[in-house]
């Protein structure tokens, strides 16, 4: 029996074992070697002269602490991600209820329109979101104009550069967190809905008290992975406002990292800031998760 | 975070496939040219080829903006052409690399690149621990492009040559009737100002072996506190290239009547003014905190470098020879707009005859390189970030140019370290 047993694991082991390979090969190597990296200075000498690499032990996190740049990287991160979340959330939940509830037939259309930003090149989305956002020429201050809204120098500007992030962020994403909802909405019983109405519960009531407790689970988790997805903002600025601009209005904590790892080939400083950016998403998610537990209870 | 980073080997990836794939003839010597330089290039070489039928010339054209990281990434493939052009603050970079050829010995064999025909200024920048790594191909610097009518208009005729007589000629310029003027253009995002003005009283803005800063010197400090003097005074905006807009069009609305810039803005002034902009601007070289006329700018540019992985540095550089032939050069102008780097080719009608060419051939005489050290252009970089504060007020100008020494000493650290253990072995 035991060498069964025994026979049965390796082949599961077996089976499981190109994952894992995989795994270890693309996901825990990376990982360990940043670490590694992340506390030596390795950098544009060590490059040319692999023996000019240092340990340094948390010199590269102490520096990181005493930066400005750094901290104005995660600031501008955190407001990215406060702004973001509830606005790609918001507005896939109401697109989400608007695609379910509506004439059957437009279904497919409306979430084949919403969705299509999602799975467009962000690269050919930023020049048109370029063109919109021109000062002078732009749909979005035409429009404003017509309401009598000065002109605003939407990615010159700092105050309204990473508003206008957002704003791209916020269309090109909410189409995915859509479908998870759609999902979650087709998952709540249509019989809640009847008993309700039979018991005479208006629209609203009908929202509050079935379809977000229903959605409850759906919710935390398209918080969680949209949170990390923020977290991690880095091509919007990137091809938007030429890598962070203007002032570093919109310079996010990987741009940040890309920039010190790649113009100033600092690699070892960019991968210490690399891990701390990956503490603050862990620490963040756990709290998500402690907060939907307590509120569960 | 692992998403982002596997992105980020993938970019890798991608530039080194990029610069290794596509086809790569054993006979062809590679050339790298960048931006607009790449595209002219092509059409330069034509009379070359026809010279040496059997040496073929493949030029690649790379985008500016990505020419750095690509030419970095590049040598850490193992996959750099034969020769390149490369910015001149570039260079130091490569030589810590190991990567670019020493052409002093090229040079001594040369009948066509003479040391004498070059701006001296311009040749140093090419030059690293006494050793040459690259020719210069086309110059940059500063000069003051202004609005003649509206200078005229302040009684600042002939353009001023000391800082006093300068920074008066901003005032009247200021008190000019005709709404909200400023009387010059420094855009808080760019170093060079702030750094020439320090080359003019003297400061080395390193220390002169390179591994110390020292903006805090006194002679830093005077030009550091003329730069903030002209925002304080409100004679400049405090508002970076972004935040300005469209800078040709507020220079033909008369909205700024100086601005320090470059070569490269000429073609773009006679591009991109109206009409009625078009006859009354002029270039002037910068003016002088003394009576030494005119005022250091900097020595820009791009020059030809040769890559030690070449397998074909001789032809690479008859390439090199080939484009520094003065007549190459003016040819190079024509095309381009780019000022030639030697001296002979300014003689032609076509540069010499030109009255806002004239202010950068008398600059040209007065340029000096930027400290030669890997480091340069985040040091740069960093120049103006701190500045920065000192223009929005948050601290003092000590405070400001303290910050600036630490930040820089950091930078250097390792230069330090790596130059104590060069010495001690």
């Amino acid at each position: 029996m035991r060498g069964l047993h025994r026979g049965e694991a390796r082949a599961g082991w077996l089976l499981a074992a190109p994952a894992l390979l995989v795994i270890a090969a693309f996901f825990l190597l990376p990982v360990v070697a940043g670490f590694a990296l992340s506390v030596t200075d390795f950098d544009i000498y060590a490059i040319g002269d692999p023996e000019l690499v240092r340990f340094v032990g948390g010199a590269n996190y102490r520096t990181l602490l005493s930066e400005p740049l750094f901290w104005k990287a995660l600031k501008n991160t955190l407001y990215f991600v406060l702004l973001g979340v509830p606005a790609t959330m918001g507005v896939a939940l109401a697109a989400a209820l608007g695609v379910t509830a509506g004439v059957t037939r437009l279904k497919p259309i409306f979430r084949t329109i919403y969705f299509a930003p999602v799975v467009t090149t962000l690269v050919a989305v930023a020049v048109v979101w370029r063109y919109l956002y021109h000062p002078r020429f732009g749909l979005i201050n035409g429009v404003l104009g017509l309401a009598g809204v000065d002109p605003i120098a939407w990615l010159a500007d700092p105050r309204w550069a990473m508003p206008a992030i957002v704003l791209l962020a916020v269309w090109k994403n909410f189409g995915y967190t859509m479908i998870i909802f759609v999902a979650g909405l087709q998952a709540i019983p249509e019989q809640l809905y009847e008993a309700a109405r039979l018991d005479g519960a208006s629209a609203w009531q009908r929202f509050r008290y079935i379809t977000l407790p229903g959605l409850a689970p759906t919710t935390t988790f398209v918080a969680v992975i949209t949170v990390i997805g923020y977290f991690q903002l880095f091509a919007e600025p990137y091809v938007m406002t030429s890598g962070g601009g203007p002032v570093n209005a919109t310079l996010s904590v990987v741009l940040y990292m890309f920039k010190e790892g790649f113009r100033w080939w600092d690699i070892g400083y960019a991968a210490a800031v690399a891990f701390v950016l990956f503490w603050i998403v862990l620490a963040v998610t756990l709290l998500q998760t402690a907060l939907r537990r307590r509120a569960e209870r | 975070m692992s998403r982002g980073r596997l992105r980020l080997l993938a970019v890798l990836a991608a530039f080194a496939a990029g610069c290794g794939a596509g086809p790569r003839s054993q006979e062809a010597v590679r050339l790298w040219g960048l931006g607009r330089e790449g595209e002219v290039v092509d059409e330069l070489l034509e009379p070359f080829r026809a010279e040496h039928p059997g040496l073929e010339v493949e030029v690649q054209q790379i985008p500016f903006t990505a020419a750095h990281e690509k030419l970095l990434t590049a040598l850490i493939g193992d996959a750099a052409p034969d020769l390149a052009q490369v910015g001149n603050t570039w260079i130091p970079e490569f030589v810590v690399l190991d990567a670019v050829e020493p052409l002093d010995p090229w040079l001594e064999r040369s009948s066509v690149i003479r040391r004498e025909d070059y701006f001296g200024g311009v040749w140093e920048t090419n030059i690293v621990d006494g050793r040459l790594y690259g020719v210069p191909w086309y110059v940059d610097t500063r000069v003051v492009f202004y609005r003649t009518d509206l200078l005229a208009a302040a009684g600042c005729e002939p353009f001023p040559r000391t800082w006093q007589g300068w920074l008066e000629c901003m005032r009247r310029v200021k008190a000019l009737p005709g709404g909200e003027r400023f009387a010059i253009l420094l855009p808080t995002d760019e170093w060079a100002q702030p750094v020439v003005l320090g080359l003019q009283q003297g400061a080395t803005l390193l220390t002169e072996d390179g591994s110390r800063a020292a903006f805090s010197s006194p002679e830093f400090a005077r030009a550091f506190d003329f730069y903030l003097q002209i925002f304080d005074e409100r004679l400049a905006p405090a508002l970076s290239t972004a935040q300005i807009g469209n800078v040709y069009q507020q220079f033909a609305e008369g909205r700024f009547a100086m601005y320090i810039t470059g070569p490269w803005n000429m073609g773009e002034f006679r591009r991109r003014l109206p009409a009625s902009a078009l006859a009354v601007w002029g270039t002037a070289p910068l003016p002088a905190p003394g009576d030494d006329w005119p005022g250091v700018s900097l020595a820009g540019g791009a020059s030809l470098v040769i890559f030690k992985s070449s397998a074909r540095k001789a032809a690479a550089w008859q390439v090199v020879e080939y484009l520094s032939r003065p007549e190459v050069q003016l040819e190079f102008y024509r095309l381009s707009g780019d000022l030639p780097a030697r001296v002979s080719p300014w003689s032609d009608p076509l540069l010499a005859d030109d009255p806002q060419v004239a202010a950068f051939f008398t600059q040209l005489g007065r340029v000096q390189p930027m400290p030669r050290v890997a480091e340069w252009e985040q040091i740069a970089t960093r120049i103006f970030e701190r500045a920065e504060e000192a223009i929005q007020g948050s601290a003092t100008n000590q405070q400001v140019l303290a910050g600036l020494d630490r930040d820089v000493d950091r930078f250097l650290a390792k230069r330090r370290w790596v130059r104590a253990r060069a010495e001690g072995s």
